[in-house]
This record gives structure tokens, C-alpha cells and sequence, in this order.
């Protein structure tokens, strides 16, 4: 079974790798947006799986990190963009318009806010964490509705999309390599983690946490390390988001998008590596078929949910490889 | 700010209160006795809100319109608790969450395929209409003060039909052991879609209620599942008591957050700014409390108790 799932991560590892190459060539304007949603998707569902699938814990409050991220691309973009700088006191902070300067606060941002909301969620477990993830991931929504220095409800908007040491990011094809090799990245940094001391633990802590106790670990401060490595991916993929519409309003921090992101990981297979990958193109392949039939399409995207939760419980990637990781 | 304005604030916040307690009784029921988190349940508040409003505007009658809500979010719930949510029970919460978010989908698109994407309003009966004047010469709409009445007596009887009655027996029965009651010769899955129709029918008769001072559209019913979420997890999830406790304390801070905060901080800033972060800092205030009960008590304020 265990050759299975390796012979379609390889495969989904050639696809990652000859998408780009293949768009390159093809340089159709629109499939490149569409492939390069799929790796920033995929890359916030990738943060997820961390917490979801390797951790157990089910947060409802990832669209908090995806948005924070987005909220730190457009708070220095459009700082740079008036000249006016960020905060003058006690040293003066400018707006940036460098990719990775503003990668690097997204992370940094979205980890913060993660250790934040870490720290009280995890007191809890089971429902009661579902819950509270989910309000704070709200309580985010209407602070930045009512926020209105960065247009509240009505969002914020950059002129042009930032820039890239030695590229050019205006390039549809440019950017969307950009956002393949970040997603090749953190997929071998999820790889490299679960099989580290760390990612064993964190495993152990989700099957059976009194038996990590006793061997002296403590499973809340595993669970919280993952808790903030995972929304510090959902914050990078949420800049990378940003930077594609070169827009960021409230919806991005909305339930909404909570759910999307964990659908993303449900549609290709929980705690599976390449999961999210293989469920955030099927999202977008069916977004773009369904929206072409009917205005409704999401209504047959709550049937096709349900039919997979109710009956293909390993997602995509669970019923093609056959269910050996039972999710819990 | 003056008493009378005060205490019409009050008022607001015990109206919401109870109109969040409606909801909140629902969720914490279902999740304590079949031990299912239900995202659907703002789509049932939705359906009684769209029922209800289509009903008047048939028949103009607010009377019928409030059973036809009733009845619609009741059949709803039966519906998908035997379609649906009866294979969800032995299952983990995730699942149960994904499938419940596809149950919304299907309910918002749903009804913007019937409906249109434009609100519908729901009008106030005529004898509900206009303010009347309480003790201490506070005026204050009439149909509010109805409907913190109605919510008042729901309330009642609903703590009386968990308390004293037979259905209520078993109720709390399926809460500690369900395979006894099951042993016992109860039906259980009858008891399930009972108690899940119970639940649905109060979310849609808060629908149709608070349907009439806002307007009736589509994702009506997520802010307030989200409050509603709130409510139960301060008051400690599958306790009545801790629901209303909670609905109450979530409907107060909310509505006096908005109104006093602006003026607290209007004291030492100027006003502009004082109503910015004033609004902003209301909006968070249910969020901030629910943090700090749970810092004290992690299972919420009635965990335990029904």
C-alpha cells in the first residue's frame, strides 16, 4: 500500500515540476493564474495539514493566518506605495515593496498571531477547540472590517505587484514560479519535519497523549510548535494571495475560507504529504468546470463534499492509494 | 448618556440575548446528546427567516408565517438528520464539521437558486408596530418587547420539557448513556431526529423573529451561528443553563460594547478616533470575554451541569 502512495507522490512530484515548464510553453495568461491559485492554495492547505493531519488538531480559524499574511503584504505595499512611512516611533519603519522582506513579515506576523491564539485554543480540545479556533479566526474578520485605515470592509489595493530580486514578477509565468518553488519548499520541509524527532512526537502526542506524557514530553508544547509552524505557512501562502490579485480585503480572513483551506486538504487526503496539492487543483479544476455550467456551482460542490466525506473518507489520495493512515 | 438610553440599550441586549439563546439551545442539545457539532444550524435559522417570509407575502398573516417557520426549519432538520447527519454520529468531529460546511453550501445556494440573491423583508404585524411607553418613560419598540416575551416563554417551556416531561427524560438520558436508554427499549434513532428537529425548529423560529427587524437574505444565519458558537462554548457545551447564561452575556456585551466603548475611550481621545477604535475594540468584546473565561474555566462557565 505504502508503494502506492509514494508512486502517485511521484507522480504528483513530476506533475509540480512540469506544470510550470509546460504553462511556460503553452503562455496562456489565464491557465497560469489558474495553476498558480492551485500552488498558493495548495501551499496554505500544506500549512494546515501540519496542525490537521500530523498534529490532530482541527482548526477552524485558519483563514486568520491566510488573511494576516495578506494584511502584511498589503499594510507595507501600500506604505511604500504613499511614501509615508509604517510607525516613526521609537525607530522608523518603512513599507517595503520586496517579495521577500514582506514573505519574511507575513511568516513572522501569522506565527506571532498563531502563538497568540496557540496559547489559549489549546487549553481546550476535541469540539470546544473547533469552536474557538473558528471565533478567533471571526473576532479577526470584524476587527478588519471595522479597521478602517486600511479600508475596512472595502479592502486594500496595490498598483502594481512587488518585486523579486532578478525577476520580474509582472510575468504571469515568473510569479507563478515563484510560487511552485515555495510550495516545493515547504512540501520538503513537511517531509523532512515528519520524520524528525519533533514530527514523531508531535504523531505519538495525536495517537495516544497520556503515553507521551509518560515517556516526559509535553504534548501541549508540541501542539503548539505545530500550531505555529502551520499558520506560519497559511501566512506565507495568504502574502503570496495577496500578491496575485494585488488586493486584500476581510474575506480573506473570513470562516469561509477556513473551511475552503481545509477542504483543500479533506479533497486530497488528510495527514497525507501531497494532499493538499492533489486536493487544491481538483477544488480549482472544479470551480472552473462547475462555474462554467451553473452560477450555483458551489451547491454541487457541498453535494460532491459530502458524498466524499460520507463515503471516500481518504480523499483523493486515500481512495487512489488505498487507506492505511486512519485520520482521528 | 442618559438612564432612559441606557436602559433602551439594555433591553437591546436582552432581546439579542434571547434570540442567540434560541439558537444556542438547539446547537448545545445536539451536541450533548448526540455528540455532533452542526455548522447547518445557522442554514436551519436561514430556512425559518426565508419560510417565514414567504409565507406573509403569500398570505399576510405574521401569525402563519411564524408557524410556517416553525414547520419548514423542522422538516429541514428531520430531512437531513435522516439523509445526513444520522451517519455522522459514530464519526470523528472533523468529519462532521466538513460534511455539516458542505450542508450550507448546498442550503445558501439552494435557496439563492429559489429566491433570487436580492433580501426579502419580513414586515412587523400592525398591532406589533410602533413604540410603547414602560415604567419610567423609556418608549421602546413594541414588537421587540414581543419578541423578548415569546423568547422568554420558549425558553420556559423548553426547560420545562427537559425538566418534567417524558421527552425531556429521555433527553437527558441519551445525554449520559445512550446505550442504556437504547437497551431500555427507547428508540434512540426516533429520540435523534426528534431532538435534532426540536433544535431546528427553534433556530428557524429566531430566524423569522429577528427576520423582521433585519432584512431575510442569504448567509443570514452564519454571524449569528458564529455568536451562537461563542454562546455555548462560554456556557459549556450540551448545558442549557450555561446556554442561556452565555446567550444573555454574549447579547449584552455585544450590544452595550458598541454603545459604551466609543464613549470610554471619547473621555481621553478625540471623538473620531475614540469611535474608531471604540467600534473596532466592540466588535472583538465577545471574543476577548470568551478568551478570558476560558484562561479560568476551560470547559466553559455550567460545564457538566444540563
Amino acid at each position: 500500500m505504502m508503494q502506492r502512495e509514494a508512486l502517485i507522490n511521484t507522480a504528483l512530484t513530476a506533475t509540480l515540476i512540469a506544470t510550470p515548464l509546460a504553462v511556460w510553453a503553452l503562455d496562456e495568461p489565464f491557465i497560469l493564474t489558474l495553476c498558480t491559485k492551485v500552488a498558493i492554495f495548495a501551499l496554505a492547505g500544506v500549512g494546515l495539514n501540519i496542525a490537521l493531519g500530523l498534529g490532530g488538531l482541527v482548526s477552524f480559524g485558519h483563514a486568520a493566518f491566510f488573511g494576516i499574511g495578506g494584511y502584511a503584504m498589503g499594510i507595507l505595499a501600500s506604505h511604500a506605495q504613499t511614501y509615508a512611512p509604517l510607525i516613526e516611533w521609537p525607530i522608523v519603519i518603512e513599507g517595503t515593496k520586496s517579495m521577500p522582506i514582506i514573505w519574511l513579515a507575513a511568516t513572522l506576523a501569522s506565527a506571532l498571531a498563531a502563538l497568540l491564539i496557540g496559547i489559549l485554543s489549546l487549553r481546550t480540545s476535541g469540539v470546544y477547540f473547533i469552536m474557538i479556533t473558528l471565533a478567533f479566526g471571526q473576532m479577526l474578520y470584524y476587527f478588519a472590517i471595522s479597521w478602517s485605515a486600511y479600508g475596512g470592509e472595502d479592502g486594500l489595493s496595490i498598483y502594481v505587484r512587488n518585486g523579486f530580486p532578478g525577476l520580474n514578477t509582472l510575468d504571469p509565468a515568473q510569479y507563478l514560479i515563484i510560487c511552485y518553488s515555495l510550495l516545493a519548499l515547504a512540501l520538503y520541509a513537511t517531509a523532512r519535519l515528519s520524520r524528525s524527532p519533533f514530527g514523531l512526537a508531535l504523531t505519538a502526542a495525536r495517537q495516544n497523549a497520556e503515553r507521551v506524557e509518560t515517556v516526559g514530553l509535553r504534548p501541549y508544547s508540541l501542539r503548539l510548535t505545530a500550531f505555529v509552524i502551520s499558520g506560519a505557512i497559511t501566512g506565507l501562502a495568504g502574502a503570496l494571495y495577496a500578491d496575485l490579485n494585488r488586493f486584500v480585503s476581510p474575506t480573506m480572513l473570513s470562516w469561509h475560507t477556513s473551511g475552503e483551506i481545509m477542504v483543500f486538504v479533506i479533497l486530497g487526503g488528510v495527514a497525507r504529504l501531497f494532499g493538499p496539492v492533489a486536493g487544491a487543483a481538483l477544488f480549482i479544476l472544479l470551480e472552473h468546470l462547475l462555474g462554467g455550467i451553473s452560477d450555483y456551482w458551489q451547491m454541487y460542490l457541498g453535494a460532491l463534499l459530502l458524498l466524499v466525506v460520507l463515503f471516500a473518507r481518504g480523499g483523493l489520495i486515500g481512495t487512489l492509494a488505498g487507506r492505511e493512515v486512519a485520520h482521528d | 448618556m442618559s438612564l432612559i438610553l441606557l436602559a433602551e440599550q439594555i433591553l437591546n441586549g436582552l432581546q439579542s440575548g434571547i434570540m442567540l439563546f434560541l439558537m444556542a439551545a438547539g446547537l448545545t442539545l445536539v451536541f450533548g446528546v448526540m455528540g455532533l457539532i452542526n455548522l447547518a444550524h445557522g442554514s436551519l435559522y436561514m430556512v425559518g427567516a426565508f419560510a417565514a417570509a414567504a409565507t406573509a407575502a403569500a398570505t399576510g398573516s405574521f401569525l402563519l408565517a411564524l408557524v410556517a417557520s416553525l414547520a419548514a426549519a423542522a422538516a429541514a432538520g428531520a430531512i437531513i438528520e435522516i439523509t445526513v447527519i444520522r451517519r455522522l454520529y459514530a464519526r470523528d468531529h472533523l468529519d462532521q464539521v466538513l460534511a455539516t460546511f458542505a450542508l450550507i453550501l448546498i442550503f445558501s445556494e439552494g435557496t439563492r437558486w429559489l429566491f433570487g440573491s436580492f433580501p426579502l423583508y419580513l414586515e412587523v404585524p400592525r398591532y406589533l408596530s410602533g413604540p410603547v411607553t414602560l415604567p419610567g418613560g423609556i418608549q421602546y419598540p413594541l414588537y421587540r418587547l414581543a419578541i423578548i416575551v415569546v423568547g422568554l416563554i420558549v425558553a420556559a417551556g423548553l426547560f420545562w420539557l427537559i425538566a418534567r416531561t417524558r421527552l425531556g427524560i429521555q433527553i437527558r438520558a441519551g445525554e449520559s448513556d445512550r446505550e442504556m436508554i437504547a437497551a431500555l427499549g427507547v428508540d434512540i434513532s426516533r429520540l435523534y431526529t426528534l431532538v435534532f428537529a426540536l433544535g431546528a425548529a427553534l433556530a428557524g423560529l429566531a430566524g423569522a423573529l429577528v427576520g423582521a427587524i433585519q432584512s431575510v437574505q442569504v448567509g443570514m444565519g452564519e454571524p449569528v451561528l458564529i455568536l451562537a458558537f461563542v454562546v455555548i462554548v462560554i456556557g459549556g457545551i450540551g448545558s442549557i443553563k450555561g446556554a442561556l447564561a452565555g446567550a444573555l452575556l454574549v447579547g449584552m456585551t455585544n450590544t452595550l460594547g458598541g454603545i459604551l466603548l466609543p464613549q470610554l475611550f471619547g473621555l481621553f481621545m478625540d471623538p473620531a478616533s475614540a469611535t474608531t477604535l471604540g467600534a473596532s475594540l466592540a466588535s472583538m468584546a465577545i471574543y476577548v470575554l470568551m478568551a478570558g473565561i476560558l484562561v479560568f474555566r476551560p470547559s466553559g462557565l455550567f460545564a457538566g451541569a444540563t
